[in-house]
C-alpha cells in the first residue's frame, strides 16, 4: 500500500473508531449534490460504517427546478431572436414536452456558457439578438450572476437578461427538520456555497434544533473527516456549526459577496419542485435591476402545457424520504437515456449519482 | 497562391479536378498502385486471413495541438486493425471537401496524412475526392478503409475473448487527445501545454506479437473513452472488469481541465493509446516490451478481467478504497457548474 | 451545487487574473476577491473567483492527515 492509501485507512478508521460508540444508526444528510456525487465517486457509501447512513439533500440547483421553469426556458428559445445562454448542467433536463437539447438541435439558438461573464460577452458580440442568461443556482453561483448584472447596467447593455431561478440553502434545511417524517441527526454541509455565506447562517439551525452541521469539503478526506466530526457531535450529544473546510469557509463568509447580492436580488417565496412553496427560499432582481428580468421583458407565463410527469418521485428522493432505489421507476422507467425527472438527468442528482456509480 | 480556395470546378471531372489530383493527391501520395489511376486498385494479399475497416473523420478544428485530421484519419484506421491482432498494409482515402477550403491547408493535410501512412508502413492505395457547396460540409471530411493482414496466429483477438485472471494494460495517459481539442475550442480559452496523442500504434502491437504476449483483446479508446470500451469489452466477453483508479496514467493538465469543466477523464477520447488484455503471465513481459517503445514508454497495468458474468460491469477501485461502477454515458459530456 | 476548483494567481490584470491551475490557465473575475495578490490561493466556480485559500489552513488539513497516520501507524 502505498503512503496515501495508508493515510486515507487510518481516516476510514478513526470514523469507525467514532461510529463504534453509536447506540443506533445515524442519518446524516449531505444536503450538496456536489457532496452527493463526490460520495458516490469514491464509492464512500459502501466503505462507511453501517450505523452511518447517509441521505442525499435537495442541494441540486437542476434537480430542485420545477418543470415549469424549464419549459419556460424552453418556450424562451422558441422566440426569434433571442440566445439562450445556460450552464451545460440544464441542457438535458426534461422540460413536459422537450428539452434544451432537442431544442438546439432543431435549431434554436442555445449556447452552453461557463461562466455568466460570457453569456454577456455574446449579448455584446449579437446587438442584434437578445440573450437570456439561465439564473440557476445556489449562493455559489448567484453571485457570479449579479456581478454580471452590475456589469451589464455599468455598460448600459440593452439585450442582456436574466432568467432569475435562484435558491438559497438555510430555507428547505429548516423545512427538513422540521418535517415529522424524516429523522435528520446530522448535516453535512455545502463547502462552496458556505465559502459565500459563511458558518454564521447555520448558526440559526443548529441553535434552534440542536443539530451537529459540519461545513465540508469536497475531496474524499474532507467527506470523512466531517463524517468523523458529526458523529463525534452526536456521541457528546452537540449540535453546533463547525467548519471542517477551513481553508475557504470562514465564519463571515465572503462579504463582498454578500454585498452585492443584496444589491442585485430580493429574497422571495419559491417553488422547489417534488416540495413544494419555501417561504423565502429564492432569490429575484431588486427593483433596481429589475429591467434584466426575462420574464418582465418577454411577459413569460407558465405554459398551459406545464405538468409533472407522472409518477415521479423525485420530490420524495430530495426530502430524503426514499432512496433513488425505492423509487418504482428507477431504472426501469427513469434512466439516464429516458430521464422522467431531473433527479436523473442532472449532473448532480441523487437518482443518477446511484444509478451511474453505486454497485 | 496563398489564399486559392477549392472551388466546384475541383469536383467536377473536368481540368481543374485533375490539376489537384496531379498536383496534390499524385504528388504526395505516389505509389506503384495508385499511379495507374485506374478504377480500382489490384492487390495481391498473400495472406490466410484479412481484417478489414472504414472510419470517417469529421474532426473541428482541423489542425490541432500533435496533429491534424489527416494525421487522425491514418491512425484511427491502423489502430483499428492492430487492434485486432492485424498488419496494417493498405489504405483508401474518401475526401470530401467544402468549397472554400484553403489548398494550402488542403495540402497541409495530404502532406500530414504521407508521413503518417510512411511511420505506419501503409500505402495509400485508392482514393476518391469531392467537393461540396459552402456549407454542407466542414471544411474537410475524411473516409479511411484500411486493409491488413492478421498476424497474431495463436489465438483470435477479439472484444469477446476477455478471460478471467486477464490483465488490463493501457499503453499510456489517458484523456490527452480530448483536451488537445477542448482547448481550442471557442469561449472556453484554456491556456494548457498538451497535445493530441494521435499515433500510429501498430508497430508497437506487433512487437508484443512478435514476442508472443498471449493478447485475448485489444481496443483503442478513442469516443467514449476507456470506461467506455471496457464496458463493450466486459459485455461482450461476459465478465467483470475492476480496475485501480491510482494506477491508470492521467497528466495532471488532464485532470486539472476536467476539474475546471467538470468531466470525467475516463470518457476523454484518445486518438493514439490502446487498451491491451492479456493473460496474466503475460503482464510483466508485455509491460517491458511497450515501454520500450515510443509510444508506450508509459504504459500501466491498471486493473483485471475478474469473474464471468451474466450483469457485466466495470468497477473502479477508488483511491480512497471505496467502489464504483464505470458507467456507459449517455452522450457527450457538457461544461458543468454543478 | 458548486463545482469549484483551487487555482494560483500568476498575473492581475484589472478586475481579472490569470489563475493557474495545475498547469492550465484560465483568465477569472476577481471582482468578488477583490484585494488577492499574485502568488495567492483562489477558489474557482463558473470563472468567478469566490474566496481566497488560506495555504495555512490547507497545510494544517495535510498535516491532520500526516498526524492520524502516525498515530495509527
Amino acid at each position: 500500500m502505498n503512503y496515501m492509501k495508508k493515510q486515507n485507512k487510518s481516516l476510514l478508521d478513526a470514523v469507525f473508531a467514532e461510529a463504534a460508540v453509536l447506540k443506533r444508526q445515524i442519518n446524516i444528510m449531505e444536503v450538496c449534490g456536489t457532496h452527493t456525487m463526490a460520495i458516490s465517486r469514491h464509492g464512500l457509501r459502501r466503505i462507511l460504517p453501517c450505523k452511518i447512513n447517509l441521505i442525499s439533500g435537495p442541494g441540486c440547483p437542476v434537480c430542485v427546478t420545477p418543470i415549469d421553469e424549464i419549459d419556460k426556458a424552453i418556450e424562451l428559445a422558441k422566440i426569434q431572436n433571442v440566445i439562450i445562454a445556460t450552464f451545460g448542467d440544464m441542457m438535458r433536463v426534461p422540460g413536459t414536452k422537450s428539452t434544451l437539447s432537442k431544442q438546439k438541435s432543431v435549431g434554436r439558438d442555445i449556447r452552453i456558457v461557463y461562466s455568466a461573464f460570457d453569456a454577456l460577452a455574446l449579448a455584446k458580440k449579437n446587438m442584434d439578438k437578445n440573450v437570456v442568461l439561465l439564473g440557476i443556482g445556489f449562493e455559489t453561483t448567484s453571485p457570479t450572476i449579479a456581478l454580471t448584472i452590475v456589469e451589464a447596467a455599468k455598460r448600459k447593455t440593452k439585450n442582456f437578461f436574466v432568467l432569475p431561478e435562484f435558491k438559497v440553502v438555510i430555507p428547505p434545511m429548516e423545512a427538513l427538520l422540521s418535517d415529522k417524517d424524516i429523522r435528520l441527526d446530522g448535516f453535512l454541509a455545502p463547502g462552496h456555497v458556505s465559502a459565500i455565506i459563511g458558518a454564521k447562517p447555520y448558526k440559526y439551525i443548529t441553535d434552534k434544533y440542536k443539530v451537529p452541521c459540519v461545513i465540508s469539503g469536497f475531496e474524499a478526506e474532507d467527506v470523512l473527516q466531517s463524517i468523523m466530526m458529526i458523529i463525534r457531535q452526536f456521541n457528546h450529544n452537540e449540535g453546533k456549526v463547525e467548519i471542517q473546510y477551513k481553508r475557504v469557509v470562514t465564519y463571515k463568509g465572503n462579504l463582498r459577496a454578500q454585498q452585492i447580492m443584496k444589491k442585485v436580488y430580493k429574497t422571495v417565496d419559491s417553488n422547489w419542485r417534488g416540495i413544494g412553496i419555501i417561504h423565502d427560499s429564492g432569490l429575484a432582481l431588486s427593483e433596481k435591476y429589475r429591467d434584466f428580468d426575462a420574464t418582465k421583458k418577454f411577459n413569460l407565463k407558465t405554459p398551459k402545457y406545464s405538468k409533472e410527469p407522472l409518477g415521479c418521485r423525485c420530490g420524495d428522493v430530495l426530502k430524503g424520504y426514499m432512496t433513488p432505489k425505492q423509487c418504482p421507476l428507477f431504472s426501469k422507467k427513469c434512466t439516464p437515456a429516458s430521464p422522467v425527472g431531473a433527479c436523473m438527468v442532472s449532473s448532480e442528482g441523487t437518482c443518477a449519482a446511484y444509478y451511474k456509480y453505486d454497485i | 497562391m496563398e489564399n486559392e480556395i477549392i472551388t466546384l470546378a475541383h469536383g467536377s471531372g473536368g481540368n481543374a479536378s485533375l490539376k489537384l489530383i496531379n498536383n496534390y493527391i499524385k504528388k504526395y501520395f505516389s505509389n506503384k498502385v495508385l499511379n495507374k489511376m485506374e478504377d480500382a486498385a489490384v492487390l495481391d494479399l498473400k495472406a490466410k486471413k484479412i481484417a478489414m475497416t472504414t472510419d470517417s473523420f469529421v474532426i473541428s478544428p482541423i489542425f490541432f495541438a500533435g496533429g491534424d485530421i489527416g494525421r487522425l484519419s491514418i491512425c484511427g484506421t491502423v489502430n483499428d486493425l492492430a487492434a485486432m491482432g492485424a498488419r496494417p498494409i493498405y489504405i483508401t482515402v474518401g475526401l470530401i471537401l467544402e468549397e472554400g477550403l484553403l489548398l494550402k491547408d488542403l495540402e497541409k493535410i495530404i502532406i500530414s496524412m504521407k508521413k503518417t501512412a510512411d511511420e505506419a508502413g501503409v500505402i495509400i492505395v485508392a482514393g476518391d475526392t469531392k467537393v461540396v457547396n459552402r456549407g454542407k460540409a466542414d471544411k474537410i471530411f475524411i473516409n479511411t478503409t484500411g486493409i491488413g493482414k492478421i498476424i497474431s496466429n495463436k489465438n483470435e483477438i477479439s472484444s469477446s475473448n476477455a478471460k478471467s485472471g486477464d490483465s488490463l494494460i493501457i499503453t499510456g495517459s489517458i484523456g490527452d487527445h480530448e483536451v488537445a481539442i477542448l482547448k481550442e475550442r471557442e469561449g472556453l480559452e484554456l491556456k494548457v501545454k498538451i497535445c493530441s496523442d494521435t499515433a500510429p500504434l501498430n508497430k508497437i502491437i506487433e512487437k508484443l506479437l512478435k514476442n508472443k504476449v498471449w493478447i485475448d483483446a485489444m481496443r483503442d479508446p478513442t469516443r467514449g473513452g476507456l470506461a467506455t470500451i471496457m464496458n463493450e469489452i466486459a459485455l461482450s466477453s461476459g465478465v467483470d472488469i475492476e480496475i485501480d483508479e491510482s494506477k491508470v496514467p492521467i497528466k495532471a493538465t488532464v485532470v486539472s481541465v476536467c476539474d475546471i469543466l467538470g468531466f470525467d477523464p475516463f470518457y476523454l477520447a484518445n486518438e493514439g493509446k490502446m487498451l491491451i488484455i492479456c493473460h496474466k503471465s503475460h503482464e510483466k513481459k508485455a509491460l517491458k516490451l511497450l515501454r520500450s517503445t515510443k509510444y508506450g514508454r508509459n504504459a500501466q497495468i491498471i486493473g483485471r478481467v475478474t469473474e464471468k458474468s451474466s450483469k457485466p460491469q466495470v468497477v473502479l477501485k477508488t483511491r480512497i478504497g471505496g467502489e464504483r461502477i464505470l458507467f456507459i454515458t449517455e452522450g457527450e459530456q457538457l461544461p458543468r457548474i454543478c | 451545487m458548486c463545482l469549484a476548483v483551487p487555482g494560483k494567481v500568476i498575473k492581475l490584470e484589472k478586475e481579472f487574473a490569470h489563475v493557474n491551475f495545475n498547469g492550465v490557465t484560465k483568465k477569472i473575475n476577481i471582482q468578488l476577491v477583490p484585494d488577492i495578490k499574485k502568488g495567492e490561493y483562489c477558489l474557482v466556480h463558473a470563472g468567478f473567483a469566490i474566496e481566497k485559500i488560506d495555504k495555512d489552513y490547507a497545510m494544517e488539513a495535510q498535516s491532520y492527515l500526516n498526524e492520524l497516520y502516525e498515530k495509527t501507524k
